[in-house]
């Protein structure tokens, strides 16, 4: 059978490409969780892609005014207007966790169970301060400038539903994962992978990388437009 | 690397998980043999729902006020609910959910999904979403009225049925349904890819599982547009938000919503709505080009250009959604790119319907059961596919947008099509799931009912349609374009469409007298060639193939060969097993040699 030969194929690229994707092994070269998540993060993308676009299509559609974000958006801090000052806050410390995940990652294929934990945990906790801000955030627009997802004083309507509904379904992945790296942590303090590997570290890894990747998206479509 | 460099319970020899006690084997089941029994179950106790509601609409449309338990409001809400439980709670559970469950694992010669445990989850899931979607029957003002499509602004508004309740629990069953099959789809995706036999390339799979593994991607990437329309519906109907509202004066007041675009609504449901098509369409396709292949004893015609026709189909349902919407006042230029993309999809459907054709053309045709729903199923789907060609121009589609036409053509095409290729599919598989073979009788009996009965009641409505009678009305009243002899149509469509429904009782009841009394049907009943016919035990037991996986050693289709005693050759007979006709001299058997080669597809 063709298929079980090692002698070199012929034949041209393309279908040489064909034949190695296509040949009776694991189409992927990786444990089935793991193909598993990135199929499920292609699933997820298409939700956030189709709320994104939702926005944008909203937004050019609108009646009102767009609310002016550089002022709903900033603090007041030692009497300075500072805009999307909160934001970048939370969008380092955001993008500072994916950095201690990666180590995490990495500590884990090295078998350091301790350190893996240790930064698994401080992932978590960066996760769990960034919904701590987008509480106070929230807050903030829902107390002091009367925003919410019916309608505002500063303009269109659409501008709290759509913020409240994407920022809160972002927030809700947050949660999410600071749980799951929270019980996989835990898991991987007590030696539970020891026998199995430590793929589930990089795939609880993968969906963290992803939920940041999809903060940046709504950073620049929410904050800088 | 080979198949078991990462072990999980579907790859493991051992018998320490097999389930003791009635209730992990047969309710909390982790066995995809068991889910796959649940969810056809459940999706054919829910589709009987949906049966007896068309019935009630037939009613109404045939004899108008004759009934006065069929008011307006519950025409509307009967209308919607069988649209939705046909489409997504029957007709995608019991593809991808009964079927795909059922099938991938022993098709591909796998001991079970990649992660069982999730799979049962999936099941569970989908149960509530139909438990939440029948509530909405009992719930004050009923089922939601708004249509199958949910368009707002009118679905949420007060004075359309079930504006109250009704739609909420449309909306949250919905969700529930996507989650299910968001962990079902992960699994069968996961398990095609990474869990196939030695020797099972993607080239050798089955048509079968071809047509779900596509269907399963689609539903994964177009479930994510209806999550997220029903969410933002969800928000505007209970937060007050506006994204589908714009101002709008409704019951002689103004609503408190404005600025919002109803037709982002239709975008979204539609980016959803055409890869649902062929969600349902894919998996039926492979499904009827395997039990062809089997009845026909002979190879697949041109199995690659099968697989790619499969994947094309697949990618082009996603860049075809607005030719759903060219009467909603979109930009006209949309309506040109949507139509071409349209009629491209012709070309690999056409490729398909030629190749079942060319399958059947000189085989050994057994006019099996299974073989006269395939057959029928050509019939149906060519005629449906040709009005389709119709509707996806945009100047033949403007005036026959909404009338019956269009329901005519999107029941023949995914609405009787799918359910053809069902029954072809339970019929030709239910000897492996219980053992025994359905009632031929009563089976003539049904296929015949069922395919004369769709062209009694559905040829009449294309011919409605081009006389205007305009879709979802609940009476025509005196109108002066529409004749008086269409209500004798009408009324003729309302009798078939009942014998048709009562026919179907004859199904059930052969299924339920086949499980107890059926003949008994042994291991491969209809010497079939791939891998789920050649078990051990049949019903195949938890964990499939015993002590060792099967080995692949051919495609799926080695019907026939010239030279071989029998004619067929299963998957898992290594070429120097296969057993040859004895030669006599002088009587070599040159004939379709080259056919012979394709058992060493690569």
């Amino acid at each position: 059978m063709a298929s079980n030969d090692n002698k070199p194929v012929e034949g041209s690229a393309w279908q040489n490409v064909v034949k190695d994707w296509s040949d009776d092994k694991e189409t992927f070269n990786m444990p089935w969780g793991k193909l598993m998540m990135w199929l499920f993060l292609l699933s997820d993308t298409f939700i956030f892609s189709i709320f994104l676009t939702s926005y944008m299509s909203v937004r050019m559609s609108m009646t009102h005014d767009w609310p002016n974000v550089s002022e709903v958006f900033s603090l007041v801090i030692g009497g300075h207007h500072i805009p999307l000052i909160l934001i970048a806050i939370m969008t380092f410390i955001l993008i500072t966790s994916s950095g201690t995940m990666a180590m995490a990652v990495n500590y884990a294929y090295r078998g350091d169970r301790k350190k893996t934990v240790i930064l698994m945990s401080i992932t978590a906790l960066l996760g769990a301060s960034f919904v701590g801000m987008q509480a106070f955030e929230w807050t903030k627009l829902i107390v002091e400038e009367g925003i919410r997802p019916w309608g505002n004083p500063l303009g269109a309507s659409q501008f709290g539903a759509a913020f409240f509904m994407i920022t809160g379904f972002h927030g809700l992945h947050v949660t999410g994962g600071v749980i799951f790296l929270s019980v996989i942590a835990r898991r991987v303090h007590k030696g539970v992978y020891e026998k199995r590997g430590y793929s589930i570290v990089e795939i609880t890894g993968l969906y963290w990388h992803f939920v940041d990747l999809v903060w940046v998206f709504i950073f620049a479509l929410f904050y800088l437009w | 690397m080979t198949q078991t460099t990462h072990t999980a319970i579907a790859d493991q020899v051992d018998d320490s998980h097999h389930p003791k006690s009635f209730i992990s084997k047969y309710v909390w089941s982790q066995d995809h043999k068991v889910i796959a029994i649940q969810y056809s179950i459940t999706a054919i106790g829910v589709g009987l729902v949906a049966l007896v509601l068309s019935g009630m609409m037939r009613l109404q449309l045939g004899f108008p006020d004759q009934f006065s338990f069929i008011d307006p409001s519950s025409y509307l809400q009967f209308v919607t609910m069988h649209g939705m439980i046909m489409v997504i709670y029957l007709l995608t559970a019991l593809l991808l959910g009964g079927f795909g469950n059922y099938l991938i694992p022993l098709m591909i010669g796998a001991r079970d999904m990649v992660f069982p445990y999730l799979n049962m989850l999936s099941y569970w899931t989908y149960l509530l979403s139909v438990i939440v979607l029948l509530a909405s029957f009992f719930v004050t003002g009923g089922p939601t009225g708004a249509g199958w499509t949910l368009y707002p602004p009118q679905a949420v508004l007060n004075g359309t049925p079930g504006a109250e309740n009704g739609i909420v629990f449309m909306l949250i069953s919905l969700a529930i349904f996507i989650v299910a099959f968001t962990m079902g789809g992960l699994n069968y995706v996961t398990t095609i890819l990474q869990a196939r036999a030695k020797g099972m390339t993607l080239m050798r799979m089955p048509l079968t599982i071809w047509g779900i593994f596509v269907a399963t991607i689609l539903g994964l990437l177009a479930f994510p547009a209806l999550l997220v329309s029903a969410i933002m519906m969800m928000f505007d109907k209970l937060v007050g938000t506006s994204f589908f509202m714009p101002a709008i004066l409704s019951l002689g007041e103004n609503i408190d919503h404005k600025g919002g675009s109803p037709i982002l609504f239709q975008h979204l449901f539609w980016f959803f709505g055409h890869p649902e098509v062929y969600i349902v369409a894919l998996p039926a396709f492979g499904m009827v080009s395997d039990v062809i292949a089997t009845h026909a004893r002979k190879n697949i015609f041109g199995y690659r250009m099968m697989v790619w026709a499969i994947v094309a189909i697949g990618g082009l349902s996603f860049v075809v959604w607005a030719h759903h919407m060219y009467v909603s006042g979109m930009n006209p230029y949309f309506g040109f790119f949507f139509a071409t993309t349209t009629l491209i999809i012709a070309v690999p459907t056409a490729i398909k319907v030629y190749n079942w054709l060319l399958t059947l053309w000189q085989g050994n045709i057994h006019l099996t059961i299974p073989m006269l729903f395939a057959i029928g199923f050509i019939f149906t789907f060519t005629h449906g596919g040709l009005t389709g060609l119709m509707l996806g121009n945009v100047v033949v589609d403007l005036p026959l947008s909404d009338t019956y036409f269009v329901v005519a053509h999107f029941h023949m095409v995914m609405g009787v099509s799918p359910v053809m290729v069902l029954f072809a599919a339970i019929y030709h598989w239910f000897p492996k799931v219980t053992g025994k073979f359905l009632h031929t009788g009563l089976g003539k009996i049904h296929f015949w009912g069922t395919f004369l009965g769709t062209y009694a009641i559905y040829l009449p409505m294309h011919y409605l349609g081009f006389l205007g009678v305009p879709r979802r009305y609940f009476a025509m009243g005196t109108t002066d374009f529409i004749p008086e002899s269409a209500q004798a149509l009408n009324a003729s469509i309302t009798v078939s469409a009942i014998i048709v429904g009562v026919i179907q009782l004859v199904f059930i009841f052969n299924l339920i007298w086949s499980v107890f009394k059926g003949k008994k049907a042994g291991d491969n009943p209809w010497n079939a060639t791939t891998l789920e016919w050649q078990t051990t035990k049949t019903p195949p037991v938890h964990g499939n193939w015993g002590p060792s996986l099967p080995v692949v050693h051919r495609w799926a289709y080695d019907y026939s060969v010239p030279g071989v005693k029998d004619d067929f050759i299963p998957q898992n007979v290594a070429p120097d097993q296969v057993i040859m006709i004895e030669k006599v001299e002088g009587a070599e058997n040159v004939e379709g040699m080259e056919s012979n080669q394709k058992g060493d597809n690569t």
